[in-house]
């Protein structure tokens, strides 16, 4: 017999068992999230495989979900800011954006060298093939790049735009054999930090420049030290 | 960490009972008194700076953890004292299902040396010394013959007709270094690195000599280093600070590479030459490398199988 009450106690057995799976499944949810890294060099962040598998075949035996971490790209800041040498009437010195002075100007298809100009820019040493300005300066907005086929390409996402020639090094890249990197090979215990293009490489002379050796070990094979007379490789020197 | 226990595969059966005592003991037999003192005179030295529960202390593979606890506590207070530093020496173990190997980029490498000196701040080496576990040499091009290289090089690099080539441990899947042993204080471990137990080295250099990558190094005296320079982080079988009279080589930092993170090499390198993963993974880095580029491994014709490659794009 369906007695009213039967009904009520049915329908809050049913409420009661129904929100216990909602907060277990909220639970899971929450544990499922990749974790969040601490970047250390920058407050900008990409992340390249956000849940790759990169976990170890073997050992993924007991958990069939590794949490895995992210591999963070480096990026710019933004378009590059201009600095003003003098002062305003209001004795500010100031920053412009690059369209300042770009939004106003007829842009040089042709320019290929700083050398060309008669105003701005001719410190700049520009070393880059044959390059025009133009071919990776966006000359409809100046404060962004483009492709070649014209696309727009935000300053953050210059290495979008390298790897339009540079695909070899693209595809090094992105299996970890090109440009340095921090933190962790192994994913499933923290997150790794890379850098982008233009951190190595200056985007107008981009030849990875010469270095000075600093350290060097000095390696008993080289040359004895004049001090040396401490055969015993001791501290003392009382039985000698 | 991972506390997996490490089953002992025994490798060279030279000295089955294998304590210090006996093969001190043996090699006065050998040797005339005179000479044998003369030759492990470092030893004696060491012999007289460590206490006597270091003396007693038994193989690192024997060590029960409730021994194991005692010794590295003991160790942390030798740190304090001698180095005045407040350090935490843990018992690494190998991630299971992981093999370690390490691969340079010799297009890339300028020779530049920051990985040398990374290595020297990490492994807490001698200040005096710059010693490091890595030597990089200026190579003619043309050849991978490393014994044509010199490692005196200085100013700018990279020169015109050179290439640079970083040597450090290779991690050998046939280690003549561990062959040759005559205590087995150095072994090979499950994911590949090759270790040393300073506590069980007589300094003997049998491995240094055995070593055809010149990787071992001898501490011929106490490494100075000063309090805050130490790098507290350290583990019983890697950059803990060695003492007088042992040898020891690089260990892939594995108080870093078993805690999942780089080895300290490559996050100093500049130019991101140095590649480091699992090769069991066959999504990592390493592999793709193996897959996709030519690669070399230094006096193949010695059969010493290193895990380590050398590639050029
Ligand atoms: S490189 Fe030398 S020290 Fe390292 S495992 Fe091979 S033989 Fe041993
Ligand atoms: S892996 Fe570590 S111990 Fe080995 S050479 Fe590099 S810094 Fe030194």
């Amino acid at each position: 017999m369906l007695r009213p009450t039967n009904l009520i106690f049915a329908a809050t057995s049913i409420l009661v068992v129904f929100m216990i799976a909602v907060v277990v499944s909220k639970r899971a949810g929450q544990d499922g999230l990749a974790p969040v890294a601490e970047d250390i060099r920058s407050g900008t962040r990409q992340e390249l495989r956000p849940a790759a598998d990169t976990g170890s075949s073997k050992a993924s035996t007991t958990s069939a979900t590794t949490r895995t971490h992210p591999v963070i790209i480096r990026q710019p800041d933004g378009p590059p800011r201009v600095k003003l040498t003098g002062f305003d009437p209001q004795g500010r010195s100031g920053e412009v954006a690059c369209s300042t002075c770009h939004s106003v100007r007829q842009p040089n298809l042709e320019n290929k060298t700083p050398e060309t100009l008669d105003e701005f820019h001719q410190g700049l040493v520009v070393n880059h093939g044959k390059l025009a300005c133009y071919a990776c300066h966006n000359p409809e907005d100046s404060d962004s790049l483009k492709l070649a086929d014209g696309t727009k390409v935000a300053y953050q996402d210059v290495m979008t735009m390298c790897s339009q020639c540079h695909g070899p090094q693209a595809t090094a890249f992105a299996h970890g054999a090109h440009g340095g990197m921090n933190g962790h090979w192994d994913l499933t215990r923290g997150p790794q930090m890379k850098n982008n293009c233009v951190d190595c490489h200056d985007p107008h002379s981009p030849a990875y420049p010469k270095m000075m050796v600093g350290f060097k070990p000095k390696d008993r094979f080289n040359a004895p030290r004049a001090d040396h007379h401490d055969h015993e490789g001791a501290e003392s020197h009382d039985d000698h | 960490m991972t506390t997996t226990e490490t089953p002992q595969k025994p490798s060279l059966p030279i000295v089955e009972n294998f304590t210090r005592r006996a093969a001190v003991k043996g090699a006065f037999a050998t040797l005339g008194a005179g000479a044998f003192v003369a030759a492990i005179s470092p030893l004696r030295q060491a012999a007289r700076n460590s206490s006597a529960a270091e003396f007693m202390q038994t193989h690192y593979s024997e060590l029960s953890p409730e021994q194991k606890a005692d010794v590295i506590a003991r160790l942390e207070a030798e740190a304090k004292e001698k180095y005045d530093a407040d350090v935490t020496i843990a018992d690494d173990r190998p991630i299971p299902g992981t093999k370690f190997v390490y691969a340079i980029n010799l297009s890339v490498c300028n020779g530049n040396g920051k990985c040398v000196e990374a290595c020297h701040k990490e492994n807490n080496h001698d200040r005096d010394t710059n010693q490091s576990y890595i030597r990089v040499i200026e190579m003619p091009k043309g050849t991978m013959d490393m014994e044509k290289g010199s490692t005196t090089y200085t100013g700018a690099v990279p020169k015109d007709d050179k290439f640079y080539l970083p040597v450090q441990c290779q991690q050998c899947d046939e280690p003549p270094c561990v062959d040759v042993c005559p205590v087995k204080a150095t072994w090979k471990e499950e994911d590949g690195i090759v270790v040393v137990d300073y506590n069980w080295c007589i300094g003997c250099r049998y491995c240094e000599a055995a070593c055809p990558y010149h990787a071992r190094r001898f501490n011929w005296k106490k490494p100075e280093v000063p309090a805050k320079e130490v790098n507290p982080d350290q583990s019983y079988l890697s950059n803990r600070i060695r003492p007088v009279g042992v040898v020891e080589k690089c260990t892939y930092c594995l108080h870093r590479t078993r805690r999942g993170k780089l080895p300290a090499c490559l996050e100093a390198c500049p130019t991101g030459a140095r590649v480091f993963g699992n090769i069991l993974d066959p999504k990592s880095n390493i592999r793709w490398i193996l897959e996709n580029k030519r690669v070399y491994i230094l006096k193949e014709e010695l059969g010493t199988k290193p895990a380590f490659f050398y590639y050029f794009d």
